[in-house]
C-alpha cells in the first residue's frame, strides 16, 4: 500500500511538471520580474526536494546495503 | 586579457588538484585508479556527480537556448531534470551500487554480461555506448578552446586554447584517476554555484534592475513572448521528459555510482540534487532570457536583428542563408557577452573560470570510456590475466592519453554544428538504452537477446533520424510535415531537429527500444535459475526454502 502509494504521488508529481495553465501568460510577476511560468517550476523544483526526502524516509531499499554488508 | 589570466589560474588549480590527489598515498591497481576504491565521502559524491552531470550545455547552451525560446528552457531542460535524475539515482542508482560492491563490477557492461549470462553482446552494448560517448568528449574540447579565445578577448586563438583545456584535462584524468576528476569536480561545482549568483546581482544591477529590464521586454511584442511559454507547443515540452533518462544510462554516471563509500551518501545526493539543479539553473535561464534587453552590446542585437531577419524572411531564403542567419544567432556566449559589458574586470575573470569548469566537464566521460575499454574489453578478453593489474592501469592511462590527442585533432578540423548534433543524438541514444537498466535490475524474465534488441535499435534509431535531418532540410519557421498518413504529421522536420507526431524522437526511440527488449525477451529463453537467484532476492529466499 505504501509503495502504490508513493508510486502514485511520483506520478501525480510528473504529470504537475506538465503545467499547461501558465502557458501564454507571464502574469503575476514574482518579485516583480520573475514570470509565473518560471515561478512555478522554481517552486516545483523545491517540490521535487521535498519528493525526495520523503521517498528516502518511507521507501528507502535499506535491504540492499543490509545484503552487501551480509555477503562481505 | 586579464579575464584569461585568471581562467589559467583556475586551470593551475584544477591541475593541482588531479596532481595532489595523485600524490595522496592510497591504495594502487584498477579499482583505486578507475573508482577511487568505492570510497568517495557523502560531499564530495553529490558535488562531483551534480558537477558530472553540468556540462558546457547548461551553462552556455541553457542561457543561450532561453535567449531564442524564452523562460521555457527551465521547464525543459532543468525541472524535468530535477525530478528524473534524482528518481533514476534512487531507483537505479543504488542497485547498481549494491551490485557493484558485491561483485565487484566497475562497469554497466560487466553487470549486463553477468545478469544476461552473455559475452559477445555486452561487447555489442559497449561499442554504441562508446560511440555515442566520444562526440560528447569532442565538444568538451571545442568549448574550451572557444571559450578561452572569447575571454582573452583573441589574444588566445581557438587552436591553442583547446589545446591548453584538453592538457590540462589529459593531466589530471591521467595522474589521479577518479579520485582526481571527482576532486576536480567538486571544485567547480562549488564554483559554479557561488559565481552563479554573483554573476545574476551584478548583470541586473549592470542593467538597471531586472524589475525594469522585465518590464521592457514585456512591453515589446516581439520579446514579450520570450516571458511565457508559447513558443513550445506543450507536446514537445511533454516529450523533453524523457530526455533526463539518459541520465543514468550515461556510462560515466553509472560507473560513478560505484564510487560511494556507503549507500547512505545516496539519500542526501536524491534529495539535495533538484535544489543544485534550481540554483544553477534559474539565473543561467534568466540571464539568457534578459540578454534580450541588452541591446547595447553589439553581438548581442546582431544576434536579435538575425533571429528577426529569419522569422520575417525565412520561407523566401535558401538553405545556406537560413544557416548563415542560424550561425549569427548562435547565443551560446550571451552570458559571456552579459560579463564582459557589466561585471568589473576581475569578477569576469572569476566567472569566466567558473564557465570554464563547465566547459570541462568532459573530465568524466574521458575516464569512463577508458574504464569501460580496460575492463569491458581489455581485461575481458584475457589482457589483465595475461599481462597483471598494473598493465591493465597504465594501459587505461595510455588511452587516456590517445582519446585526448584523438579529440583535440577532430575538434581542429570539424565544424562544432556537427558535434552539436551529435551530442543530441547522444542524449537520445542514451535515453533509448535505458530501458536496459530497468529491465536488467527488475524483470527476471529479460534475456540477452532482448537486450542486444533493444540496442540494436537503438542504434540504428540513432542513425536513421541523423540521415533524415542529413536529407532533409530544417523548416524555416514553423515544422514542415516530410510524412503524412491519414491527416496526421507523422514525422516533421523542425528548424533544430526532427519531430515524430510532434514529440521529440527521443518517445518513440526510448518507447521502441523497451517495446523489442520485452518482445524478444519472451521469444527467447531466459537466463539460468543460478543467475537469476543472484540478482533477486525473493528467488533466492524461494530457492532456500525449497531446500529445507
Amino acid at each position: 500500500m505504501k509503495g502504490f502509494a508513493l508510486t502514485l504521488a511520483v506520478a501525480v508529481y510528473w504529470t504537475l511538471h506538465q503545467d499547461f495553465w501558465f502557458w501564454r501568460t507571464a502574469h503575476p510577476l514574482a518579485f516583480g520580474f520573475l514570470p509565473v511560468g518560471l515561478t512555478y517550476h522554481a517552486l516545483y523544483s523545491l517540490g521535487i526536494s521535498l519528493l525526495m526526502f520523503l521517498l528516502v524516509k518511507l521507501a528507502w531499499p535499506g535491504e540492499l546495503e543490509r545484503e552487501v554488508d551480509s555477503s562481505n | 586579457m586579464i579575464p584569461a589570466l585568471f581562467v589559467f589560474v583556475y586551470l593551475g588549480v584544477v591541475l593541482y588538484i588531479g596532481i595532489f590527489a595523485f600524490r595522496r598515498p592510497h591504495p594502487s591497481g584498477a579499482e583505486d585508479y578507475f573508482l577511487a576504491s568505492r570510497s568517495l565521502g557523502p560531499f564530495v559524491f553529490l558535488l562531483s556527480l551534480f558537477g558530472t552531470n553540468m556540462t558546457a550545455f547548461t551553462i552556455l547552451g541553457s542561457s543561450g537556448h532561453a535567449f531564442h525560446n524564452g523562460i521555457v528552457t527551465y521547464g525543459l531542460m532543468a525541472s524535468s531534470s530535477a525530478l528524473i535524475i534524482p528518481l533514476t539515482l534512487f531507483v537505479i542508482g543504488t542497485r547498481i551500487w549494491a551490485l557493484g560492491k558485491k561483485h565487484g563490477f566497475m562497469t554497466p557492461v560487466q553487470m549486463f554480461r553477468d545478469r544476461w549470462d552473455c559475452a559477445h553482446i555486452g561487447t555489442v552494448i559497449f561499442a554504441v555506448q562508446a560511440a555515442l560517448l566520444v562526440p560528447y568528449i569532442i565538444i568538451g574540447v571545442m568549448g574550451g578552446g572557444t571559450v578561452l579565445e572569447a575571454v582573452s578577448g583573441g589574444v588566445v586563438p581557438y587552436w591553442l586554447g583547446g589545446a591548453v583545456v584538453a592538457l590540462t584535462v589529459m593531466s589530471y584524468v591521467f595522474f589521479g584517476g577518479m579520485r582526481g576528476t571527482a576532486w576536480v569536480n567538486t571544485f567547480q561545482t562549488i564554483l559554479f554555484l557561488c559565481f552563479g549568483a554573483a554573476a545574476l546581482l551584478l548583470i541586473g544591477s549592470g542593467m538597471g534592475g531586472f524589475e525594469k529590464a522585465i518590464q521592457d521586454l514585456l512591453a515589446s511584442p516581439a520579446t514579450a513572448s520570450l516571458l511565457t511559454r508559447e513558443r513550445v507547443p506543450p507536446l514537445f515540452f511533454l516529450s523533453y521528459t524523457f530526455i533526463p533518462l539518459s541520465s543514468i544510462a550515461f556510462p560515466h554516471i553509472a560507473i560513478f555510482c560505484l564510487t560511494a563509500r556507503h549507500m547512505n551518501q545516496f539519500k542526501r545526493t536524491v534529495v539535495l540534487y533538484p535544489l543544485c539543479i534550481l540554483a544553477i539553473w534559474l539565473p543561467c535561464v534568466f540571464l539568457g532570457v534578459a540578454a534580450n534587453r541588452a541591446t547595447d552590446v553589439v553581438k548581442i542585437r546582431e544576434k536579435i536583428e538575425a533571429r528577426s531577419e529569419l522569422r520575417r524572411e525565412g520561407a523566401s531564403l535558401t538553405a545556406q542563408q537560413r544557416a548563415e542567419l542560424r550561425a549569427k544567432m548562435a547565443a551560446d556566449d550571451v552570458v559571456l557577452l552579459l560579463l564582459d559589458k557589466y561585471a568589473p574586470l576581475w569578477l569576469a575573470g572569476l566567472l569566466g573560470a567558473g564557465i570554464m569548469a563547465a566547459v570541462m566537464a568532459s573530465d568524466s566521460q574521458i575516464l569512463a570510456l577508458s574504464t569501460m575499454f580496460t575492463e569491458d574489453v581489455f581485461a575481458f578478453y584475457g589482457g589483465k590475466e595475461r599481462f597483471g593489474e598494473s598493465v591493465q592501469v597504465h594501459t587505461g592511462r595510455l588511452f587516456v592519453i590517445l582519446l585526448t590527442v584523438v579529440a583535440y585533432l577532430v575538434a581542429l578540423g570539424t565544424p562544432a554544428s556537427i558535434f552539436d548534433l551529435a551530442v543530441q543524438y547522444a542524449f537520445s541514444g542514451y535515453s533509448a538504452l535505458s530501458p536496459l537498466l530497468f529491465a536488467a535490475l527488475f524483470w527476471k524474465r529479460s534475456t540477452k537477446w532482448g537486450a542486444l534488441a533493444a540496442t540494436v535499435w537503438t542504434a540504428a534509431s540513432v542513425i536513421g533520424v541523423a540521415i533524415f535531418q542529413a536529407l532533409a532540410p530544417a523548416a524555416a519557421g514553423a515544422p514542415v510535415a516530410v510524412w503524412r498518413w491519414g491527416g496526421w504529421d507523422l514525422v516533421s522536420r523542425t528548424a533544430n531537429g526532427t519531430a515524430v507526431l510532434g514529440l521529440l524522437p527521443v518517445v518513440p526511440m526510448t518507447l521502441g527500444s523497451a517495446l523489442v527488449l520485452v518482445a524478444v525477451s519472451l521469444i527467447t529463453r531466459r537466463p539460468s535459475a543460478e543467475t537469476l537467484c543472484r540478482y533477486f532476492q525473493d528467488l533466492r529466499k524461494q530457492a532456500v526454502t525449497s531446500l529445507r
